[in-house]
């Protein structure tokens, strides 16, 4: 093991920007609607689960539209992030095959994209809030960062898995998306974890994406900070991340030959 | 000095065709799966080894499936080999084929930082080298127009040109030796040559052989994973020529081993 050099600094962090600034661009470049359109889907969602949980089951939540959109949006990333991830590597066949670099970086520059783009929706959470009388709290400043840094790791961990093991079982994006629905109705993002009955609740926890979410509400909701949950994220995020990372390790020079 | 080097280099790739066929058959028979993964490999390269010296330009000929693909694949190190050794020395740039690694949506500068950047240098290193990578390619009317109105050579020109400008050590080609119109290919060969006077490692693998005989110093003939002739052009590609018109022609599949 060496340290890399300044070069090799600069190139690793030059490869990441340039990748992600790619993926930006071309979710916005199409389009002058571009960022309605990356906040429509969430809000589209959002009406839905509104009519019905709130109109059609009467879900007692005060304030339900803004407690849907502050799960729904951290949500978005995940789902985005991991839904992707099967065709990140199919999508780079002809580089795969004939240049070395990094190919992780593919992936991180994905991630990191939908990071973004989540970071883009937070102002529509502001003008919801506002509407109902609250106001951001300072602990944004704090919460955000952390947040997103468990966030990243959780999601990286996830999609370098998903996308290095679709090189070899393509039929794992099928299963992804039906994996991501589930997960999704297992996080209590429309429903609030005090409706989960108290011996479920447990449950609740073994979902690697339920206590990142459940603190992206708390924090855009209330300004709290719950750091024992905030500590079950990242620990799940770390492991995540680790296991993702050996299935790369483990495969990614046989990517070549399977593309 | 030796620039590549393979000690009695192996490659055999798994038949992917079986494993491919799902996660169902694998979960349920993981063993079997396993078995036949093993069992059933191709092998692309066989107990090969050369070496090339520093500067010298090498031809790498044979029918489709004689390992050519693989041996460019080992040199620019994205595969492995079973077996054997594989020794690089220098900065390798592989000339990639029509616009991989560009973005259709994206305008000409920034598929050239893109390029570049995939291939190896920095975005302070890429920009240096922008104004002389544009004047190269004589785009500059269309850089910041996206790819997609591009045709098919301007964007080939293009890539050519962020190659051309990277600064390689081991310069790796397959079959792509010139592009686009008559006078730019014209220019491609003679900054092919310019390569070779600077002593640019070249490895050109190609059908072409009149590119071959007229590029390469140096010919390897590979036949179903082996090395089949080694040396001077003219000698190995006349004896390839000999070999390959002994086969049924073309167009009669069923005869032809592959």
């Amino acid at each position: 093991m060496r340290f890399p050099t300044a070069r090799e600094r600069e190139y690793l962090t030059d490869l990441v920007v340039v990748l992600t600034q790619k993926e930006i661009k071309l979710r916005y470049k199409n389009s002058w609607l571009g960022y309605l359109w990356s906040v429509a889907n969430p809000l589209a969602f959002g009406v839905v689960y509104f009519v019905a949980f709130r109109v059609f089951m009467r879900l007692d939540i005060p304030q339900y539209p803004l407690f849907l959109l502050a799960g729904l949006f951290p949500w978005q990333w995940i789902a985005n992030s991991t839904s992707a991830a099967p065709n990140l590597f199919l999508a780079n066949t002809s580089l795969l095959k004939k240049v070395r670099f990094s190919r992780s970086i593919l992936v991180a520059a994905a991630v990191l994209n939908d990071g973004v783009h989540f970071l883009c929706t937070i102002p529509v959470l502001v003008v919801f809030l506002l509407y109902y009388g609250l106001r951001p709290s300072w602990s944004w400043f704090i919460g955000i960062p952390v947040l997103v840094g468990a966030q990243l790791v959780l999601v990286f961990g996830l999609s370098v898995a998903i996308a290095s093991l679709n090189l070899f079982f393509r039929d794992l994006e099928r299963l992804t998306t039906l994996v991501v629905t589930f997960l999704f109705l297992l996080t209590p993002i429309v429903y609030s974890e005090s409706m989960v009955p108290a011996h479920y609740r447990v449950l609740i926890y073994l979902n690697p994406a339920a206590p990142i979410v459940l603190s992206w509400r708390q924090l855009f909701l209330t300004g709290d900070l719950h750091w024992p949950t905030i500590a079950v994220g990242y620990l799940y995020a770390i492991v995540v991340c680790a296991i993702g990372t050996a299935v790369y390790a483990k495969l990614s020079w046989k990517f070549a030959e399977v593309v | 000095m030796i620039a590549i080097r393979f000690d009695h280099v192996s490659k055999s790739y798994p038949v992917y065709s079986q494993i491919l066929t799902g996660l169902k058959a694998s979960l349920l028979r993981p063993s079997e799966t396993l078995r036949r993964f093993r069992k059933h490999r191709f092998t692309a390269l066989n107990d090969v080894s050369f070496e090339v010296q520093c500067g010298e330009s090498l031809g790498v000929i044979g029918a489709n499936g004689s390992g050519k693909s693989t041996t460019l694949a080992l040199v620019a190190g994205v595969l492995k080999a079973q077996a054997g050794v594989v020794e690089v020395r220098g900065r390798v740039c592989p000339l990639l084929e029509l616009g991989a690694g560009f973005h259709p949506e994206l305008t000409g500068r920034e598929n050239v930082v893109l390029n570049g950047v995939l291939l190896g240098l920095t975005r302070r290193e890429v920009l240096a080298r922008l104004d002389e990578i544009v004047t190269f390619s004589e785009l500059e009317a269309f850089l910041d127009q996206p790819l997609r109105t591009y045709s098919s050579g301007m964007m080939a020109r293009l890539g050519f040109s962020v190659v051309a400008h990277l600064d390689p050590e081991i310069l790796l080609i397959d079959e792509v030796l010139a592009v686009g119109d008559m006078r730019f290919q014209a220019k491609c060969l003679e900054k092919l040559d310019q390569f070779k006077k600077r002593r640019v490692t070249t490895v050109l693998v190609s059908h072409s052989l009149g590119e071959v005989r007229s590029f390469c110093e140096r010919v390897i003939w590979l036949k179903d994973g082996k090395i089949a002739g080694d040396g001077e052009p003219n000698s190995v590609i006349s004896r390839y020529e000999e070999a390959m018109a002994l086969r049924p022609a073309g167009g009669d599949g069923s005869h032809v081993k592959s």
